[in-house]
Formats: structure tokens, sequence, C-alpha cells
């Protein structure tokens, strides 16, 4: 890879693949590691907001003369302070204010926002405040909402039509016609909870040299501009400051709330700073969701096993605005045509406006919807034809190059690798003669799956790097990546020392301070890796070519011959010519030219072009593959199901941390156990009924298996040192796998998610009432 | 509301401090006394991010109201350090990567000194049981339980 030193010492890479320690463990914990609630400003408020009691109603009055009485209270703000502003996906689309403007459209929409000498006072000035509404009837109903007649929850668009996403390749009734067999089947995905444990906080100050906030984003270059929007100042004058995350996984953490844009408004009208910290109660309820999908998908199979084609029509649960819903749509498409051969790939998105919470991103984004339905499908027919799981995969998955009919290209590819690892684990071998007798059976199924990582869709989605050196030869390098946990700075870190040939604690990270940091789209769909990876070697590629020319100069040597390796820099076949990077540096920076050293880069891996409209060209930079078996226990009496063991065999092209690596696959595969079994809003009339942890359940200690974990070396040649995602991937191999071990053990195909007791009760009790 | 002045011994220093009867010993030690590395994620004695060590005993922070507390001892995980050195428990996590994003860490750390305080060598089965009121999203625990492990095989023969 051209990325990488022509020559180096025996021991290189030094770091790369290496089992280092996280760079932000000590601070997690001795309790140093400061997040936004942990951030308190001289003379702040405290913020609470009032929410809707109504899920879609007209705003009648607002009167907040009693709120303002009150001791303590300082300030009020409302939708009228806002002036119409709004945000958005896109200029079409921008359709979000910050407090409901003239109607409120879910339940527990923030209405107004109090400032007050603490967060008690706060929040009993919100019960003060007299909101006359007149109720409107609500649409929780997806397929309803796009009738005609039904409630409109936005003027703006037809039939709550939020955004419709079509592509069409190769042509499906020419597919269909050459099947032996073709199925539909509809099948639903959950409503679920992102599930980040630090709810959303912040605390803003404004004045006359413009916005300072501390909030707990992943992505704040977000609402850097959002907040330069709203409040028309330029960019260099709103400064955001990143503390750490305590979890993102998509939506929420990637957008503004409405606390953030209140909390801003509120410093401004009081001229003091301003903060508030959601209570887990408004994240249950009003902090952005996975959409809930219902995906009718048509496959057509040889008699072989082998895919014709595929149709899938996908209907979303979009909530009451947009958001980032048009990318939601795109993606639940675009990667339907991996990673199994398809020559026939029609699809129709649309994402409907109802009377619910907002639906977003959520790791997996898009990509799990259909990957479920299709990969379920297949399974399926296959079954019904006769065709072990292992073999209808192993026909129909891709191998590298390859070329999707809509143009995705895909260079390194290690599925039909893991299948092989899977399916030769004695867990599938003997999976027949395991079966055990009992109220509870056991059951083993597999998946294959594939995500991108290195997410590009659009502009402005370069990451940029400054690497800095200090004259004691340390390092600081500032990213305006962002990890909310998932370990991105430590392998920055990492890819930075591995370039100049330093140690890990030689190179300290700045984490995103928007006055400072360089402008980075922040973390979702897999892209810090490979994109601000990318960024963080070529500006470190680039200080050590500064360097190179100063030790040039002192030995007379081609600036090509020197190499730089476990703190020194020496001459290449020269091994008399050396001294260590300290020395070097304090040279160059002193003696030589007097300059002062820094390097900085930009990505640009994924930088052709691509289609958004018609889902064509590749989505990010380059693919990962991942196989799985899962083994599940199901009591047949109670339908409770129980995770015994999960193998993945994940391609992630290089590990560049192994240990982040395997940590981002458990991750992802728990998220998935949740989404298989358990996981859903249970919403009543616009209501979220399961608003408490106790009652919107998530995998805890006791329900999780032991992991076996494979790495598949691929080497990308789009990634530093050849890697691609790994933090996704095992999310969408999960709920298949589980689906199709608890066929394996009940010999009933479920397809709405989650796979319930209550559910898996019913359907046997059903199938023996037809036998 | 009319304070009560209370004393207690957090991480083995005395405070005398003046609170209203309905903060909860969470909002005590994060508000007046700083203690950030006890962590607020459910406010509903759910998730365990705010666990401290209450006379010996584990607690959800966010459940007890501070005055409760009164002449009690705490024990947060800044009290674990001991000077530059982290705990043998604190340590293992280090080494064994047992966090992501944190926020669940520190109450992990107060429940595992809670377990290997009663029982210095758990089974895999005895971690999950003693850890089920720590919720994490990110890790899917594995690392957590290696962390537990290392922790109690770096304690073998001492006293935590
Ligand atoms: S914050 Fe106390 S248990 Fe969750
Ligand atoms: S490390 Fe993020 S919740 Fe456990």
């Amino acid at each position: 890879m051209s990325d990488q030193p022509a020559k180096i010492g025996d021991n290189w890479p030094n770091l790369i693949g290496k089992r280092l320690p996280r760079v932000d463990a000590v601070e997690k914990v001795n309790g140093d590691a400061k997040y936004a609630g942990d951030f308190n400003l001289t003379g702040q408020l405290w913020m609470k907001i009032l929410r809707s009691p109504y899920p879609h109603a007209k705003i009648i009055s607002i009167d907040a003369s009693k709120a303002l009485e009150m001791p303590g209270v300082k300030a009020v703000v409302t939708a009228e302070d806002f002036n119409g502003w709004s945000w958005g996906w896109g200029p079409t689309t921008r359709d979000e204010t910050p407090l409901a403007d003239e109607k409120v459209r879910y339940f527990a929409e923030a209405v107004a926002a109090v400032a007050a000498e603490d967060e008690e006072t706060a929040e009993e000035a919100c019960a003060l405040i007299n909101v006359v509404y007149e109720e409107l009837p609500g649409i929780f109903d997806a397929e309803e909402a796009m009738r005609d007649g039904a409630p409109q929850v936005h003027d703006y668009v037809d039939n709550n039509i939020s955004w419709d996403f079509h592509m069409d390749y190769g042509d499906v009734e020419e597919g269909f016609a050459e099947a032996d067999f073709v199925r539909e089947d509809r099948f639903e995905t959950g409503r679920t909870l992102t599930g980040f444990l630090e709810p959303p906080a912040a605390v803003a100050q404004i004045d006359s040299s413009g916005i300072t906030i501390y909030a707990a984003k992943q992505s704040p270059y977000f609402i850097y501009r959002q907040l330069a929007s709203c409040f028309k100042l330029p960019l260099s004058k709103v400064r955001v400051i990143q503390p750490y995350v305590g979890g993102g996984f998509g939506g929420t953490k990637n957008d503004s709330t409405a606390g953030d844009f209140c909390a801003v408004m509120l410093a401004k009208k009081t001229k003091r700073p301003v903060k508030f910290v959601y209570n887990m109660e408004e994240v249950l309820t009003t902090c952005r969701r996975r959409h809930n999908m219902i995906v009718d998908c048509k496959m057509g199979m040889k008699k072989d096993g082998s895919i014709t084609a595929v149709q899938t029509k996908v209907i979303a649960d979009g909530g009451a605005f947009t958001a980032i819903g048009p990318l939601t749509m795109y993606l639940t498409g675009i990667m339907t045509t991996l990673p199994y051969k398809l020559d026939h790939y029609k699809h129709d998105a649309y994402r409907v406006f109802t009377n619910h919470p907002v639906s977003a991103a959520m790791r997996g984004h898009g990509v799990t919807h259909t990957r479920f339905a299709a990969e379920i499908q297949m399974e399926k027919m296959a079954d019904e034809l006769g065709i072990d799981p292992v073999e209808v995969r192993m026909k129909n998955a891709i191998e590298a190059p390859h070329e999707t009919i809509n143009g995705i290209t895909v260079d390194t590819c290690g599925l039909k690798e893991g299948l092989e690892i899977v399916s030769s684990s004695s867990a599938w071998k003997d999976k027949d003669q395991n079966k055990k007798d009992g109220p509870v059976v056991r059951g083993i199924g597999i998946s294959g799956t594939s995500h991108l990582g290195g997410a590009r869709q659009r502009g402005h989605q370069s990451c940029a790097a400054i690497v800095r050196l200090c004259e004691d030869g340390t390092v600081n390098y500032l990213t305006g990546a962002s990890d909310a946990g998932q370990g991105s700075d430590t392998v920055l870190v990492q890819l930075v020392a591995e370039e100049l040939g330093l140690t890990m604690e030689d190179v300290t990270i700045q984490r995103v301070d928007t006055a400072v940091t360089p402008v980075d789209n922040g973390s979702y769909g897999s892209r810090v890796t490979i994109l601000a990876g990318q960024a963080a070697q070529k500006a470190a590629q680039e200080v050590k070519r500064q360097l190179a020319e100063a030790a040039a100069n002192i030995w007379e040597v081609d600036a090509g011959k020197i190499l730089f390796n476990d703190r020194t820099v020496f001459v290449d076949g020269d091994p008399d010519k050396s001294m260590s990077f300290k020395k070097l540096t304090q040279i160059a920076c002193y003696s030589e030219t007097g300059a002062v050293i820094m390097g900085k880069g930009f990505s640009e891996y994924g930088l052709e072009k691509m289609d958004f409209e018609k889902g064509y060209g590749n989505p990010g930079v380059n693919y990962s593959f991942t196989s799985q078996l899962s083994a599940v226990d199901v009591d047949i009496e109670t339908g409770m199901v129980k995770v015994k063991d999960f193998l993945i065999a994940h391609d992630c092209g290089r590990p560049l941390h192994p240990v982040n690596v395997e940590a981002q696959t458990q991750g992802a595969a728990s998220q998935g156990l949740g989404q298989a079994l358990y996981e859903d809003f249970k919403m009543r009339e616009g209501r979220t009924m399961n608003s408490t942890m106790v009652n919107y359940m998530m995998p805890l200690s006791t329900e999780h298996p032991d992991f076996e974990l494979h790495d598949i070396i691929t080497d990308d040649p789009h990634g530093p040192f050849g890697a691609k995602e790994a933090s996704e991937g095992s999310i969408i191999s999960t709920p298949p796998s589980i689906v199709s071990a608890i066929h394996d053990a009940t010999g009933i195909w479920f397809t709405k998610l989650p796979v319930t007791p209550e559910k898996i009760v019913l359907a046997l009790k059903e199938k023996k009432e037809n036998s | 509301m009319e304070k009560i002045t209370c004393n207690f011994v957090v991480n083995g220093q005395a405070e005398e401090i003046s609170i209203p009867p309905n903060r909860t010993l969470l909002h005590m030690l994060r508000e007046d006394l700083m203690f950030h590395g006890v962590r607020e994620g459910c406010s509903h004695g759910e998730c365990g991010s705010c666990n401290v060590i209450l006379d010996g005993k584990l607690v959800n922070a966010c459940l007890i109201l501070a005055v409760e507390a009164d002449g009690m001892e705490i024990l947060t995980v800044e009290g674990m350090v001991d000077g530059d050195n982290l705990h043998p428990i604190q340590q293992a996590f280090v080494d064994e990567s047992g966090m992501q994003c944190g926020a669940c860490t520190t109450g992990m750390i107060l429940s595992t000194k809670n377990l290997l305080d009663a029982n210095p060598d758990p089974s895999r089965e005895e971690i999950k049981d003693a850890l089920a009121g720590n919720f994490c999203r990110c890790t899917g625990y594995a690392k957590i339980f290696e962390s537990v492990e290392a922790a109690a095989e770096s304690m073998k023969g001492t006293q935590s």
C-alpha cells in the first residue's frame, strides 16, 4: 500500500495489531473521565423542559407568567424565541423546530423550557406554564398514515410520505420467471432504543465572543452547524467542546436535541451559562429510536438454491419528523445487493410520518432490517427446497473482486471463509446429535451478512488531522473524530505513533473542540478508523517528512533513507547514523530551519461519485463480512429463549487493535441479541408504555453467552493497514442467526422482531392445533 | 427547604455538609462534593452506574437520600485509588479493556469490589449474577467478566 513506508525495521509494525490498553482506560476507572454532565460553569442556571401531554394537538396559547413570577426562575423560552427556525436532513426536509411551533406532533415533544437557579425550581416552574391545546386526531400506524384521508402530521407532504426511495436494477420480472420457486413474506423489525447509558447533557454559554457548549455528542460538528444556523453566527464563533461520551450508537447523539437549542437560547436571554441533563424517561420517550419497519420481501430461487431476483418494499414508521430518515431509506436498499450474488433487484422504500417519537439512525443503520428479511427468506426457501443453510449461502455468496448490480465494488471478501469457520465448528456439525429432549430444546442457526465501512454518502465527509510536534519529542494529535466509547481514540493514537515510530504514551489526542480541531462529520457509518485513520496517518507522515529532511541534512544522505522506529531515527543500512527521536526533534526545531513542525492530512478514500437518488455506487469505502452461529435453548413451555453460544467470524480487513475489534463485535452482538429477543417500544395512542429501563428490557450480564470470535484477515486496499469496519457487522448478523436457531429448535419461522416468549408460546400452540 | 447538617466520611475524608432532606446521596456526591466518578444513568435503581459502597454495603446512590446516610462511611471509585496506584480491580479493568464508553465502568468496579470482598474466587456464573444489577450497553459484558476474573487472580492472597 502506498501509504506505508517502503522499508522499516524488522519489528514493524510496532503497534498495529497489538493488544494494547485503551488510551482512555485509566481515566475511566479512576473517576477522572469527565462527561458533559460533569461540567459546571460559574453562575450557571439549570434548565428543564416542559413536554407535550398529547401526541397531536394544536397549541392555542402559552402563558408563562406564573412560572416567571416564581422565585429563582430566570427565563422561559417558547417556539416564538426561535422565530420559525427549523432544522433537518436537507433543504426540503427541515421540518423540526427546537420547540413545538403551532402544534405538537408527538407525545412529550418539547414545548417550552425554563432556566432557574436549580433543577428542582426549573422543574416546578415548568408545571406553572399554562399551555392551552386543542387535541387533534393522531395517526399511529405507518400503513394507515399513507391512506387518503389519514390525519396529516405535516402539511408539506401528501399521505404522510416523509421520504421515498427507489431502486430498479436488472429486471426482476425476468428474474422471477427464471426461478423455480418464488416466495413472498412480510417481515417486521422492532422499535428499539439506542440504549446509551449517559443521557444527553450540555452546559452552554453565549456572549459577544460567540457560543461555547460542552455537549454529549458523537458527531459534534452536526450541532456546530446547527447552532450557527439557528443563532445566525459564523461557524468560527461556535465552539462545541467534546467531553467523554457515554455511548452513542447513532440517532440522538449524532444530532442536536431540543435541550441544546433551548440551553443556548436561555443563556442568551439570561446572560448566564445554562446546564441541562435529560433524565432516562426523557431518553426513552423522546430520543431518536430505530425505525420500526415492515419489509415485504419477494425472492426467486432455482432448485439448486441460487437466487434469481429479490424485490423489497419497506414501510418505515418515521415518527414526527424527517431527521436523518432519507439516509435510512437509502441504506435499506443500497446494501441488499450484498453479500449474495444478485442480478435483479427492485426496491421501494417509504418513510411515513406518524405521531410517534422520531425514528433515525441506529447502529446497523437501515441495513439490519432488509438484511434480516432477505436472510431469513433465503433460508426459509432453502429449507423448503431441502437445501442446507450453509449450502444455500455458499452457493450465493459473492467472492472478491465483485461489483454488484448497483455499482458497489468489493475488493476483499471473507464471507465464504467465515461460513466455513462457523460450519466446521462442532456446534454446527453435531447439531442434530445435540438436540435435547424435554421442555428445553437446543437450536443452532447461522447467518452471513455484510456492512459498509467509511460511510461517505454526501459531500463534506472527509476527515482531517493535525499532528503537532512538541520540542521534547512528544506529539499532540488533533482530530475532529469523536470516540463515543467504541475505542477510536486508541486506534487513531496507535496510527500516529506507528507512523512516527513512537510509543502510545508519546502521543496525546486532543478531542473535539471546534475552535481548534479540524472539521469532521463524526462517528457513524463505521467511518472513523478508515477515514480519520487515513487522515491521522497522512498528518503523521507529513511530520515525518519534515523531520527526515532535517536528518538528511545532518547526515548528508537522501531523505528517503531516513527511518523512524522505536523512538529512534536512523539511516537505512548505516546503523551508526542514528539518534533519538527527541534529539532530532530538538535539532530540527532549534538549529536547522527553526521551523515549528506540524503535519496535516485529510482522508481521500472513497471520493468517487455515487448516485444517492438511484442507489448506485459505493455507499462506503469498503465492506466487512460477518458469519455467525448462534446456539439457543428454547423452553417450549414458557417460550423463554436463552442464547448459549455466539461464534462470530468477522472479516474487518485487518484488526488494527484486536481488543477493540473483539469488544465492538461483542457489544454489537449484544445489541443484536436485544433486538432479536426483547427490545421493542410498546406504543399506545402515541405514548411509550415502557418508558423505564425496567420495562424496556435490554440484555444484562446474566443473559449473555460466551463468545467465540475469529478474525478473517483480508487486507483491504482501501483502509489504513488494510482495515475495514468492525463495529456494526455483528448487529446485523445476530438477529437472523438467532431467529434461524429458534426455527431449528421449534420448526417455526418467526418473521417479526423481537421474538418474545409470548410469540413463541402462541406460535407453538397454533402449530400444535394445526397438526 | 430547611437544610439538615450531616456528617459523612467519604473515601476516608470527613465531610460536614448542610443538605436539603430531599437530596439524593447521588446528587450530594456529584453536585455538592464533586465526585463525578459516581454516575447517573437511570436515576431509578435499575442500572448500577451510581453504585457506591455505604458502610460496607453496595448501594444505588440514586435510591438513597443523603440524610439517610448521615454518619456513615462512603466509598466511591475515586477512593479506591491509592496515591498514583490504581486498585487491583481498577488495574484489571485497564489491562483487560473492561470498558468502552465508561458510563457503567465505575459502578461495575464497585460492584466487583463488593463481589470479591465476599467471594475472592468467583466462577463465571457467580460473576454474571453479581453484576446483574449493572447495565452495560457497549461491551456485551465479555471483557467485563474477564476483568473481574483478572482482578480476582491478581488479588489472590491479598486483602482488597
Ligand atoms: S442511576 Fe442509580 S441505579 Fe441507575
Ligand atoms: S461501557 Fe458503555 S455502558 Fe458499559
